[in-house]
C-alpha cells in the first residue's frame, strides 16, 4: 500500500473515531511521523482532491478520498485476516501494521483469493480495537 | 502503523517469505484448478494452454522450494502446500474465471502480481540497512532471479492473449 492510501486510511479511520475532521496530531500518532511529514502530505492529498483542511478543525475526506481510504482499508483488512487466518499469527494487528507498506494492493487482492472475507467489509473495522470485528468474535471462541 | 517501506529484521523478512511461498502456492494451485475445469475436448484443442498452466505450476513449486531454503536459515516454517491448496479449492468456485480468456487474465494477474510483489520485496530489502541472519546477497540474487521468471511469465501471457486477441 502507497503512502498517500496509508494518510487516506488513516484520517477515515480518525474521522471515525472523532465523529469529526481528523487533527493533524492524531493522524500524526496514529501513522507515528512527525506532524510536519502529516501536514505536508495533507497537503498532497489536497492538491489532489482527496482531502480537504480546514484551519484549526483538522482534515476531512472528500467522497473521492472516501472511496480510495474504504479500497485502502479493505486491503488492510485483507492483510490481517491473511496474517490471522492462513499464518495464524497472534500479533496480526502489530504486523498488519508493519507489513502494510510492503505489501501492494494487487498482492493483497490474490491474497484474498484464499480468505473468505464477510460482506459487510471493510465496515466490519472497528478503529479503536484496529482490527476487523468478525475476527474479533473468531478469538473470543472457546475452543472446542 | 509505518509508512516506511523497508525489511527491519529477521522476523519481517521471514514472514515476507512465507506470503511469497503462499502466493506461489496459489499460482500453483489456482494453474491446477484451471487445468481441471477444461473439459477433454478444450485440453486436445488447446495446446498451449495446456503447456501454460503446466509451466506455472512448475514454476511455482519450484519458486516455493527457493525461497523455503532462505526461509529454513532464518528458523521459520514454511506453510505447507496442502493447506494452501484446501483454501484455493473452498474458495476456487466463488473466483473461478468464467472461460478461456478468463483463464489466461488469471493467469497475467498471477504472473504480474508475483512480479510486483518480489519488485517490491527487493527494493524494501535494498532500502534497509538491517543485518539479517541469512547472506544479503544471497538472498538478494535468489530474489531477483524469481523476479526474472516473473517477468518472462507475463511476456508469455501477453504474447499467448496477443495472438488471439
Amino acid at each position: 500500500m502507497n503512502t498517500a492510501d496509508q494518510y487516506l486510511k488513516a484520517i477515515y479511520l480518525v474521522q471515525q473515531m472523532e465523529d469529526g475532521p481528523a487533527s493533524t496530531g492524531a493522524l500524526a500518532e496514529m501513522l507515528d511521523v512527525s506532524p510536519a511529514s502529516a501536514n505536508e502530505m495533507i497537503g498532497k492529498l489536497e492538491s489532489r482532491g482527496f482531502a480537504e483542511h480546514e484551519k484549526y478543525k483538522g482534515v476531512s475526506l472528500t467522497d473521492d478520498g472516501i472511496v480510495r481510504a474504504r479500497e485502502a482499508l479493505q486491503t488492510y483488512c485483507i492483510i490481517e485476516r491473511f496474517l490471522a487466518n492462513v499464518l495464524a499469527v497472534e500479533e496480526f494487528r502489530a504486523e498488519a501494521r508493519e507489513l502494510e507498506a510492503v505489501i501492494d494492493d494487487t498482492v493483497a487482492e490474490r491474497l484474498d483469493t484464499i480468505i473468505d472475507r464477510d460482506g459487510d467489509c471493510p465496515d466490519c473495522f472497528d478503529p479503536d480495537t484496529d482490527a476487523c470485528r468478525h475476527l474479533e468474535i473468531e478469538s473470543e471462541k472457546p475452543a472446542d | 502503523m509505518s509508512v516506511g517501506r523497508r525489511v527491519a529484521s529477521d522476523h519481517q523478512l521471514a514472514r515476507l517469505l512465507q506470503i511469497g511461498i503462499v502466493l506461489e502456492e496459489v499460482v500453483e494451485a489456482r494453474a491446477y484448478h484451471h487445468y481441471q475445469s477444461l473439459s477433454e475436448d478444450e485440453r486436445a484443442l488447446d495446446d498451449e494452454i495446456e503447456h501454460l498452466l503446466e509451466h506455472a505450476a512448475e514454476e511455482s513449486a519450484d519458486h516455493r522450494e527457493r525461497l523455503e531454503a532462505l526461509l529454513s536459515e532464518l528458523d521459520a516454517d514454511s506453510i505447507p502446500f496442502e493447506d494452501v491448496e484446501t483454501l484455493v479449492k473452498e474458495q476456487y468456485a466463488k473466483t473461478k474465471p468464467e472461460d478461456f480468456d478468463g483463464v489466461l487474465y488469471d493467469q497475467l494477474c498471477n504472473e504480474e502480481t508475483a512480479y510486483k510483489f518480489y519488485d517490491d520485496l527487493i527494493t524494501a530489502i535494498e532500502e534497509s540497512d538491517a543485518q539479517f541472519t541469512l547472506d544479503r546477497e544471497r538472498l538478494l540474487a535468489t530474489l531477483r532471479d524469481v523476479r526474472e521468471d516473473e517477468a518472462q511469465g507475463v511476456e508469455d501471457v501477453t504474447t499467448v492473449m496477443e495472438q488471439r486477441g
